[in-house]
């Protein structure tokens, strides 16, 4: 066999890696037609479940039947949230339980680079999960989410983003203290739910958690759904809170990524990783 | 395989601490280019704390390793693509074939061609049935042979192997160790790897750092090791250091570690 060429330094950062990276957790999602499903379940249990929930609230309930997409555009929008932070943190454990962590790291794979891969599966794997339940809304429920028209695109990216930096110091919390983290990476998130004003305004949360919830983009995001289906009124106000603090947020769960990778790699962990 | 005098690896004054621990303490070496160099030395000797500190994966706790002359605490990308290493520690994803894993890794080494080279090293480490197969299905020496795949799959200058032949059976063990003899004897690449298997170090190595608790206690090349101590074997030798016997025997010499070897390709 003949010699490969010069090997050249790697360079800053590299979409090709990125892209390998993606790769791998696309051969993971491929490979099992299980995991497609159980992406697709739990958005649609949770669909029929505030669809009958609508119905119901239709007939009784003139604050729903003002909006009747309003609980259901809710729970997808919070799946969006979910899916997103999970999209993170299951792909970093995925590493992990491969015990592939100190394999990728020593090729030229650069911390930030695998972020930006498990950033595009987090993407992927919320457009698989919360599209179908979002597209089947229409037929099932005379729902359709994509009447909120381009506010829908600021709320999916603006949860989206949340959703990453969650997962972020998710997977940052597994790395530092091990599998024994892990149930984090699953329940972190709920933590957020009663302050994030998914299926309420905020303005029924005690005074004293108020400022709590509103430093929460998700807050932001459900207030401004209602205020488009209620009002018809798309609230630049809460759209521009919500970004700001999401930049914010996910400066700091990145930094805060790289942090404890240098903490893994002072300690040694990058090596002692796997269940 | 004739060695450069330039050295691929400088280890000076290497230091790491785990809290009270001391895993590896102040050991300094050089590993010239071309050789292939042992690690060798008892559970907790400090082979595989030393091997990950050369790969940049564990930050010293002070001293410094430099690779191909670079800094490997800040600028291990600088060389990481010249690098490749393989561990009975670290895995690949199990649920993919051999064939997305490797593609994965042509990816990540930024290699042209990547499905040509990958069906090449499948090729040249008769592996190519194994491709299609789920990785998490295959027998210890299949998997041997995808890891050493993976290793190999960037040509890298230097190889790194932790325990390479563990827990194979002698036959896909020998297979292992001709390869690597070939493969140093094609490309010119140097070696590190760390092994209790004194056979395999005897056969392979140009040299060797013998580690216990952390510090370097003898080095040199096998054969003078087993002439300096009076010994028949490499693994004789082994048991010296590691039980401590022979007080005043070269075992005991300390970091020095002098043997009078002007050619030993482990430098001090």
């Amino acid at each position: 066999m003949a010699r490969l060429g010069m090997h050249a330094p790697a360079a800053m950062f590299s979409w090709r890696r990125v892209g390998a990276m993606i790769l791998r957790h696309l051969y993971v999602l491929r490979g099992s037609w299980p995991r497609l499903l159980e992406l697709m379940y739990w958005p649609l249990v949770q669909l029929f479940l505030w669809g009958f929930i609508t119905l119901f609230f239709r007939q009784h309930s003139s604050w729903v039947a003002e909006a009747a997409g309003v609980l259901i555009s809710a729970v997808l929008l919070w799946d969006v949230l979910f899916r997103s932070n999970l999209g993170i943190s299951l792909s970093f454990l995925e590493e992990m339980w491969s015990r592939n962590l100190g394999q990728i790291f020593v090729s030229p794979l650069r911390p930030y680079e695998l972020v930006a891969a498990l950033a595009v599966m987090s993407l992927i794997r919320t457009l698989i999960s919360v599209g179908p339940a979002a597209l089947l809304a229409l037929p099932l429920f005379d729902v359709w989410v994509f009447s909120l028209g381009p506010s829908l695109l600021a709320f999916f990216a603006n949860l989206l983003v949340m959703g990453w930096s969650v997962g972020l110091v998710a997977s940052a919390l597994v790395l530092r203290f091990g599998m024994g983290a892990e149930s984090l990476a699953w329940l972190g998130i709920f933590l957020l739910a009663p302050l994030s004003g998914i299926y309420y305004p905020i303005a029924i949360l005690p005074g004293w958690l108020q400022p709590v919830s509103w430093a929460l983009p998700s807050a932001h995001v459900f207030e401004g759904m209602r205020a488009v289906l209620f009002d018809g009124v798309l609230r630049i106000d809460l759209l521009a809170a919500a970004v700001a603090l999401n930049a914010l947020y996910l400066a700091l769960a990145g930094g805060f990524f790289l942090y404890m990778f240098h903490v893994a790699r002072q300690r040694g962990l990058l090596l002692q990783q796997g269940e | 395989m004739r060695q450069s005098q330039d050295p691929v690896a400088a280890v000076k004054n290497l230091t790491k601490r785990f809290g009270e621990v001391c895993a590896v303490e102040s050991i300094s070496f050089t590993v010239a280019k071309g050789s292939t160099t042992a690690l060798l030395g008892g559970n907790g000797a400090g082979k595989t704390t030393t091997l990950s500190m050369l790969l940049g994966l564990l930050l010293p706790t002070s001293g410094s390793v430099t690779v191909f002359g670079e800094d490997m605490v800040r600028h291990r990308h600088r060389v990481l693509p010249r690098m490749n290493f393989s561990s009975p520690y670290v895995d690949v994803p199990r649920r993919l074939t051999v064939l997305e894993n490797l593609t994965v890794y042509g990816h990540l080494y930024g290699l042209d061609g990547v499905a040509a080279r990958v069906r090449a090293i499948a090729r040249d480490l008769e592996m190519e049935p194994l491709l299609r197969r789920t990785t998490g299905n295959l027998s210890s020496g299949q998997k041997t042979r995808v890891m050493l795949a993976k290793a190999l799959l960037n040509e890298p200058d230097l190889l790194l192997l932790d325990e390479p032949t563990a827990s194979l059976d002698p036959d896909t063990a020998d297979w292992m160790r001709s390869y690597l003899e070939i493969y140093r004897a094609r490309t010119g690449a140097t070696i590190v790897l760390a092994s209790h298997n004194m056979a395999e170090v005897e056969r392979l190595c140009d040299a060797v750092v013998m580690l216990r608790e952390g510090r370097i206690v003898d080095r040199g090349a096998p054969a003078d090791l087993v002439a300096r101590y009076g010994r028949r074997t490499l693994e004789e030798v082994f048991l010296d250091i590691a039980r401590r016997r022979g007080a005043g025997q070269p075992g005991d010499s300390g970091d020095s570690g002098e043997s009078g070897d002007s050619a030993d390709p482990v430098g001090r």
